[in-house]
């Protein structure tokens, strides 16, 4: 399905914000912002939903030490007991440092492995930009088109009034 | 008020530099032909870590009887080797990490080239455990997995197997962490890039980037989570290579304060190497514009801080001596200052808690050659405290009878030379082919387009 898209070029964090905020307050859908640097507030003022990904993370860290300490104390207790200096097959203290390694290995990995799933992120993918410089010194808010309320040279002005550089109308199959 | 502020305090990054300027600063060099000097510098780099491969082709062969040890002295410049490496790695995790949680936004300057240094010295560090097995080709038994041998495990209760674990998962974090890090830059490269072969692996590596702000929005989550995750994972790490020698019941190794003195001696021999390759690269790249005097003089802080932890920790372990009552701890630490290796503690006394004194003085700090000087004795005075613990300790042990000194063979030398060369080799490789600075997160601490800088952008 093609979108008819608008997309405000702005070439600074504060004017950018400014405008989300003011594309917001008037009704617009905001596709998404494109920005080269993360800029504190742009997550709040597109209203994004705080991400999930701490809660992710922790599950995957406790499942990693959960399972390291049931594996070493059946490795060294129950399959194999080796007697190591007289110390108890199940020594639990000296245990810890491997599950805690394994706990931050498992937390880790999945805190980035899911950050590519979800953010659809892998080798091959072609980067699709909003507008050239993106990745370099420019920020692109895309505004979608919903209805025919949505009056292209009236938004233009107003991006242009917010010091937009550049403002421009896009047809396309998808963006985001 | 803000312009108070801004007069209070002066812009991290020198020279009024517009956003599209960063990233044509750091990207250009990798561009252009590489200088003689670069040139230069990698030939001798490459010579060491020719020389170290030979070595360890040689002594594979052979065995590790072409090493100094011996029957008393059964670990020495390999375990010196690798925790001076992996010390050093660890500063850059402190400013990748520690720093980013205490908001320290100067780090992001030193930031990449600190966590290249970490991977690289990681790598160097896991050579030496290797090739002391003596049979490398079995380094896979470190692992476990279920095997022909009955199933037998390794043996969870051993520092040995923890370091392994220690080890492995802090070159994997690091290395991811390295990598989320890089993203939004290798995408910066991709899109400015005109050789084709450029943009193209850029354009692989960087995985589809697009500055869009809902993938910007987790991965600083990611990258905070990473952060939280790195710091007690650093500590942990040399908190377990010092656990090597703690759990042993040697005197000179088995206390208490091993781990928070190790941990901090990592940092200090860490800072030292930063702020060296820091000189090198800023030079190099001619980026003195972003790895500016403040930012050596703040590393320099953190040098002289670490400096004063690792002083404490040598007194405290002389008391601890004394007041342990113990003959033999005693005489291990009379031993290190007036035996036969005196002359390796003074070294490391002396590089490691004189001659950083002269940091106090800013004067000292502003100048460049001579806080280049210093980091390499900090270096080489934390090489001779691992040498010192380690060697002083085994040689001469509880029966006088089994004494015996140490001295290392050729072959000892060459391996270590060529992990010097292996690591420089990497660093000077890692400066052509990746942004040496965090381009995407300096563009976030300059001042424009900040609320009550309206002039600077018009």
């Amino acid at each position: 399905m093609s979108k008819r898209l608008l997309v405000g070029v702005f070439d600074n964090e504060d004017d950018t914000l400014a405008a989300i905020r003011v594309s917001r307050r008037q009704g617009f859908k905001v596709v998404d912002v494109y920005a080269p640097y993360a800029v504190h507030g742009i997550d709040e003022a597109m209203g994004l939903s705080p991400s999930r990904l701490p809660w992710l993370v922790f599950a995957v860290g406790l499942l990693g030490a959960i399972l390291k300490v049931w594996f070493e104390f059946w490795t060294t207790a129950v399959d194999w007991p080796v007697n190591v200096g007289g110390k108890p097959f199940n020594s639990l203290p000296a245990f810890v440092p491997v599950t805690f390694e394994v706990m931050v290995l498992f937390a880790a990995l999945g805190a980035v492995f899911s950050f590519f799933v979800v953010c659809r992120l892998f080798p091959g993918k072609r980067a699709v930009l909003p507008v050239a410089g993106v990745t370099d010194n420019r920020f692109a808010i895309v505004l979608e088109q919903t209805d025919s309320t949505f009056e292209a040279p009236a938004v233009r002005k107003l991006f242009e009034k917010l010091h937009a550089v550049h403002v421009e109308e896009q047809i396309t199959g998808e963006v985001a | 008020m803000a312009e108070a502020a801004i007069a209070l305090r002066p812009p991290l990054i020198e020279g009024n530099k517009s956003i599209a300027q960063v990233t044509h600063d750091v990207c250009a060099p990798m561009e252009a032909r590489p200088t003689v000097l670069w040139w230069a510098a990698l030939l001798v780099s490459f010579s060491l870590l020719v020389l170290g491969a030979v070595a360890i082709a040689y002594q594979v062969a052979v065995g590790v009887g072409t090493w100094g040890l011996n029957r008393t002295v059964g670990w020495a410049f390999d375990i010196t080797n690798f925790v001076f490496w992996i010390g050093i790695g660890h500063a850059g995790t402190l400013i990748s990490a520690i720093l980013f949680l205490f908001r320290q936004r100067w780090r992001t300057s030193v930031n990449r080239a600190a966590e290249a240094m970490t991977i690289f010295a990681v790598m160097c560090a896991g050579i030496f455990p290797v090739i002391h097995t003596g049979r490398p080709w079995f380094a896979y038994w470190m692992f476990p997995y279920p095997n022909t041998r009955g199933s037998l495990w390794v043996n969870f209760r051993s520092p040995l197997v923890w370091d392994f674990f220690a080890i492995s998962t802090y070159f994997t974090v690091s290395a991811m962490f390295w990598f989320v890090g890089l993203l939004p830059d290798l995408a910066t490269i991709r899109d400015r890039a005109t050789a084709t072969w450029r943009r193209q692996l850029a354009g692989v590596l960087s995985l589809g980037w697009n500055g869009s702000y809902r993938a910007w929005q987790r991965y600083e989550v990611v990258y905070l989570m990473l952060a939280g995750l790195g710091t007690p994972l650093v500590i942990s790490v040399h908190t377990i290579v010092s656990w090597d020698f703690a759990t042993a019941v040697l005197p000179g190794w088995h206390a208490t304060i091993f781990p928070p003195y190790f941990v901090a001696g990592a940092i200090f021999s860490g800072m030292a190497m930063v702020l060296t390759l820091m000189i090198i690269a800023r030079r190099l790249m001619h980026l003195q514009q972003y790895i500016t005097l403040r930012h050596i003089d703040r590393m320099c802080k953190l040098v002289i801080t670490t400096s004063g932890i690792v002083g404490l920790a040598y007194g405290t372990e002389f008391f601890t001596a004394l007041y342990s009552g113990s003959s033999y701890e005693q005489f291990v630490f009379l031993n290190r200052a007036l035996g036969p290796l005196f002359w390796g503690y003074w070294t490391m006394v002396g590089c490691n808690v004189f001659v950083p004194q002269l940091l106090w003085f800013r004067r000292v700090r502003a100048n460049v050659p001579a806080v280049f000087l210093i980091c390499v004795l900090v270096n080489v005075g934390m090489w001779f405290e691992r040498f010192i613990i380690i060697v002083t300790s085994l040689s001469r042990d509880f029966l006088p009878a089994n004494w015996f000194h140490y001295a290392p063979t050729r072959v000892e030398v060459a391996t270590l030379l060529g992990s010097f060369g292996l690591f420089f080799t990497l660093f000077l490789l890692f400066c052509r082919f990746v942004p040496v600075i965090a381009v995407a997160e300096v563009k976030g601490v300059l001042n424009i387009g900040k609320p009550g800088q309206e002039a600077a952008h018009e």
